[in-house]
């Protein structure tokens, strides 16, 4: 890294606020703007005529959309599932981030360059690979299709990459001394992990399990195949929305994607606030 | 990467793009003998087809045949296939087509409600239909289960796939088949709403989204009988796919509707025309459709098995606009609470 | 830990990998067995034919024209973010993450709702002979939509993380912004940046449904590889669908491989 002096110590911010406001009119304003602008153009705008066209057929009827028992259902299910996924990858894909960057074996490189495949696979073919490992001619004599199950396993797979991509950075620039020091004084490794360790992973693990979640409420493809379709048992919100559109209800598709939209705001503005507290805490 | 490095980098992306812009008409076939690329006729008129999934086989074969036809001479092709639904709402957003094939009525209506299609397209080809299908039974090689007829699929421990009439307009044709046969044609809707309850609620355990997923699932292992159009179980079978089908004893004739849009360049009738001709016919016969032209009909009857208490069609049942609303609206139709109730009866 | 003992580390790394052969690795070895199962040859004629030349150019092109774009938004954002100080910071730092979360299905919905006939401005673009769905610039915009938070998402943490204290030297030194920012500010964040660009290409050769809804599926023109391989599952081409998919396994790989020796590098001078 070519850049030495960490950011923290009792004299920076002082003088970094100094410096910051100095500097802050002319690259601060053309970011700003121009980020600003391109985030308009490409996604608020476009997003806003799914808003305006949920709310064409007026508030009513979007309150009769989104409460129609299938769709609660398909949202409900959508929730726990993507919870629960983003919980599970939250754990694993520490502990995996943790193997990769502390551990050492043979073929490590490989196994990294791994992770990001889901991100490249189209969706459909996860689908088919995953029904043909997991469903019904499963060489592995498993077969989970189309139950809840089928679809938390397409998902673990699509948000994959999120926890641990989040993590492993932050657990490469972790400070050893610490945890040195703390051996030294006679912590267990438990301890160490414990106290030293978890609470600088924090927001990075939140962080990437808030994205994971967005993914999982948000993901369509994969999880089609292999779910099955069934309303009420393991029909996900959005290919609910879809089952709108194609019967020409797409101001109920429009209604269903606003809920979930917001659902992920709220969660991806507390995870947000969450991760800057934990990173405020960093300087003391 | 210093910012050298990407100064010098920044022409050879450009080169890139530019060859990739170049490079990005490739062709259309995908196959490995390439014959005549199909789009861009020299100087001469392109038309668009846009049509459901399943007779890209046929169009494959039919397209060629007809560029060399005084009447198909210089005209080249531009192609697009999907589901039903999806494609019907794509030309309505906008997508240029000349020639529109979909798999059931409601799918052009909408087109003619945006004013895309004329109100009287059936009148160009056989009351709009170039070739028929029926929904059959596909089960799995030698029919284990000795499954035959409607009544079979209800029969203790059967397990049936179809896919997901919500989403799969051509699903419906599948259901509809069995309220016909088991509602005395229409006349009797409450005994054949019970059928499909029985069916949906008991025997029905996974809807894909669409035909090809459903026909997916059922190879992977799942169910032991696939509600299929006739034509796609043949054409399955002529892919390698192991499966067997039967016809039941009565059924739905599947008509997919074709029509030419307003805006259509004249060749577009020529290839319409062209489709009710001998020669593509007979292609639609050996792909497993029902050529609806009677002298081809006769000379491939051998491919297709005849329903005991015969074929029946959605003109008897009452036509699409009213058995689409009440069956099939996702609110009130008596489908949509049949789901609802298969929904309840199999969440844990 | 400074010394772990060998059983529990072990034990660790079995339930890693153990996690990742479940989820990641058989599956996509199971595409790659199942694509060159009938042999080489029959892949090779798989990814030459004319169709698929097409659509592998049509992503690619896409994909060089998305990233980029999305990349300097994503450094714009970062220091947006990092560096200034303006109202409703917060709610534009969640907004980024939007595209994270919107189904594919709802993507294409939006655009449609804009640029499709009847759309905000799909009548006049129509009126105009301007085909903005259903064409490539569609397919263009819907693949910016959906890579557009992963270059911001890695460039924030490492701007936040190194602080602007060169920054503020160079300043004094008499630098304008536009030379900080070249000569400080983007070899600093390197690394960030080129991590966002290889997670947006591998992201966006691998989207399906947006681009399935705007594109128009018209074969030979609109058809991106993961159109095509949906079309030969349709046709029964398993082989060629999967032999696609290795395809875009294989380009995601070449990205990846960049990746890691940036990883690598990284992880040498840190």
């Amino acid at each position: 890294m070519s850049v030495a002096a960490p950011a923290s110590g009792p004299s920076a911010p002082l003088s970094a606020g100094r410096a910051r406001r100095r500097r802050r009119a002319p690259a601060g304003s053309l970011a700003v703007g121009v980020s600003t602008l391109w985030l308009s153009l490409i996604v608020l705008i476009p997003l806003a005529a799914v808003v305006t066209r949920a709310f064409d057929a007026g508030l009513g009827e979007v309150w009769d959309s989104v409460t129609s028992r299938q769709a609660v259902s398909a949202l409900r299910f959508t929730l726990i599932v993507s919870l629960f996924v983003a919980a599970l990858n939250a754990a694993f894909g520490t502990l995996v981030a943790w193997v990769l960057v502390r551990d050492r074996f043979r073929g490590k490189s490989l196994v990294n360059a791994l992770i990001d495949l889901p991100f490249a696979l189209p969706t459909i073919v996860a689908g088919l690979t995953l029904l043909a490992l997991y469903g019904p001619s499963s060489p592995v004599g498993v077969n989970v299709a189309f139950t809840k199950v089928a679809v938390a396993m397409a998902l673990l797979f699509v948000t994959l990459p999120f926890v641990i991509r989040s993590v492993q950075p932050v657990l490469i620039e972790l400070d050893r001394e610490m945890e040195e020091a703390a051996a030294s004084l006679g912590a267990s490794n438990a301890t160490i992990f414990r106290r030293i360790i978890f609470p600088n992973l924090m927001p990075a693990i939140l962080s990437g399990a808030a994205l994971a979640f967005s993914r999982a409420v948000g993901e369509f493809g994969s999880i089609v195949l292999l779910s099955g379709n069934i309303p009420f048992d393991t029909q996900v919100a959005s290919v609910y929305a879809f089952k709108q559109i194609e019967s020409d209800n797409v101001n109920g598709a429009a209604a269903v994607s606003v809920v979930l939209l917001a659902l992920s705001l709220v969660v991806l503005l507390g995870i947000r606030s969450v991760e800057r507290w934990g990173a405020r805490d960093d300087q003391h | 990467m210093s910012v050298d490095k990407l100064r010098k980098l920044t022409p050879v992306l450009l080169v890139v793009a530019t060859a990739f812009a170049v490079g990005a008409c490739g062709g259309a076939e995908d196959t490995k003998d390439a014959a005549a690329g199909s789009s861009g006729g020299d100087g001469g008129k392109t038309l668009s087809l846009v049509a459901f999934s399943t007779p890209q086989v046929v169009y494959d074969e039919v397209i060629p045949e007809f560029e060399k036809t005084p009447e198909g001479e210089g005209v080249g092709f531009k192609t697009s296939y999907g589901g039903s639904g999806d494609q019907s709402r794509a030309v309505e957003a906008g997508l240029k087509a000349d020639i529109v094939h979909l798999s059931l009525e409601p799918d052009v209506t909408r087109l003619v409600d945006a004013g895309l299609v004329s109100g009287n397209w059936q009148s160009e080809a056989k009351d709009g239909v170039i070739a028929d299908s029926v929904v059959a039974f596909a089960v799995r090689a030698g029919n284990p289960k000795n499954i035959q007829d409607w009544d079979d699929l209800l029969k203790p421990g059967v397990e049936v796939v179809t896919p997901n009439p919500f989403s799969s307009g051509g699903a419906k044709w599948n259901l509809l088949a069995g309220y016909g046969a088991k509602g005395d044609l229409g006349k009797k809707p409450e005994a054949g709403l019970d059928y499909l309850r029985s069916l949906m609620t008991e025997h029905v355990k996974v809807q894909d989204k669409s035909a090809r997923e459903a026909l997916q699932t059922f190879l992977g292992g799942q169910g032991d009988v696939l509600l299929a159009y006739e034509n796609e179980a043949i054409t399955a079978q002529k892919k390698g796919e192991e499966i067997d089908y039967v016809v039941p004893s009565s059924s739905l004739l599947i008509e997919t509707p074709i029509a030419v849009t307003n805006d259509a360049a004249p060749e577009a009738k020529a290839f319409l025309q062209y489709l009710l001709s001998e020669p593509a016919q007979t292609k639609f016969a050996e792909w497993g459709y029902r050529p609806v032209d009677k002298q081809v009909y006769e000379a491939n009857k051998s491919r297709f098995k005849q329903p005991a208490d015969g074929i029946f069609t959605m003109a008897e049942l009452g036509g699409w606009e009213k058995l689409n609303t009440e069956l099939f609206d996702p609110e009130d139709g008596s489908v949509a609470a049949i789901e609802e109730e298969a929904g309840v009866s199999t969440a844990s | 830990m400074t010394s772990t003992s060998r059983a529990s580390r072990l034990t660790l790394r079995l339930i890693a990998l153990a996690y990742l052969a479940v989820l990641l690795v058989v599956p996509v070895g199971v595409v790659f067995y199942r694509t060159f199962e009938h042999g080489v040859i029959a892949v090779y004629d798989s990814i030459t034919t004319p169709a698929a030349i097409s659509a592998f150019f049509l992503t690619l092109e896409v994909t060089l024209i998305a990233v980029p774009l999305n990349a300097i938004f994503g450094v714009l954002a970062a220091i947006a973010l990092v560096r200034g100080r303006f109202p409703g910071k917060r709610l534009f730092d969640a907004l980024i993450d939007l595209p994270f979360a919107v189904s594919p299905i709802v993507v294409g919905l939006a655009l449609l709702l804009i640029y499709g006939r009847g759309g905000w401005l799909g009548d006049w673009l129509l009126d105009n002979g301007i085909q903005v769905v259903f064409s490539t610039p569609g397919i263009v915009l819907a693949t910016i939509f959906i890579t557009l938070p992963f270059v911001a998402r890695e460039v924030a943490p490492v701007l936040r993380e190194i602080g602007d204290e060169q920054e503020q030297a160079a300043a004094t030194l008499g630098a304008s912004a536009w030379q900080t920012f070249r000569r400080v500010t983007l070899p600093a964040i390197r690394w960030g940046l080129i991590y966002g660009v290889v997670l947006s290409t591998a992201r966006a050769i691998g989207e399906f449904g947006a681009v399935s809804v705007v594109s128009g599926k018209i074969g030979g023109e609109t058809e991106t590889l993961t159109l095509l391989v949906e079309k030969r599952f349709q046709n029964f081409d398993l082989a060629g669908a999967y032999a696609a998919s290795a395809l875009l396994a294989v380009i995601a790989f070449v990205t990846l491989a960049g990746m890691t020796l940036v990883n690598k590098r990284e992880e040498d001078t840190t």
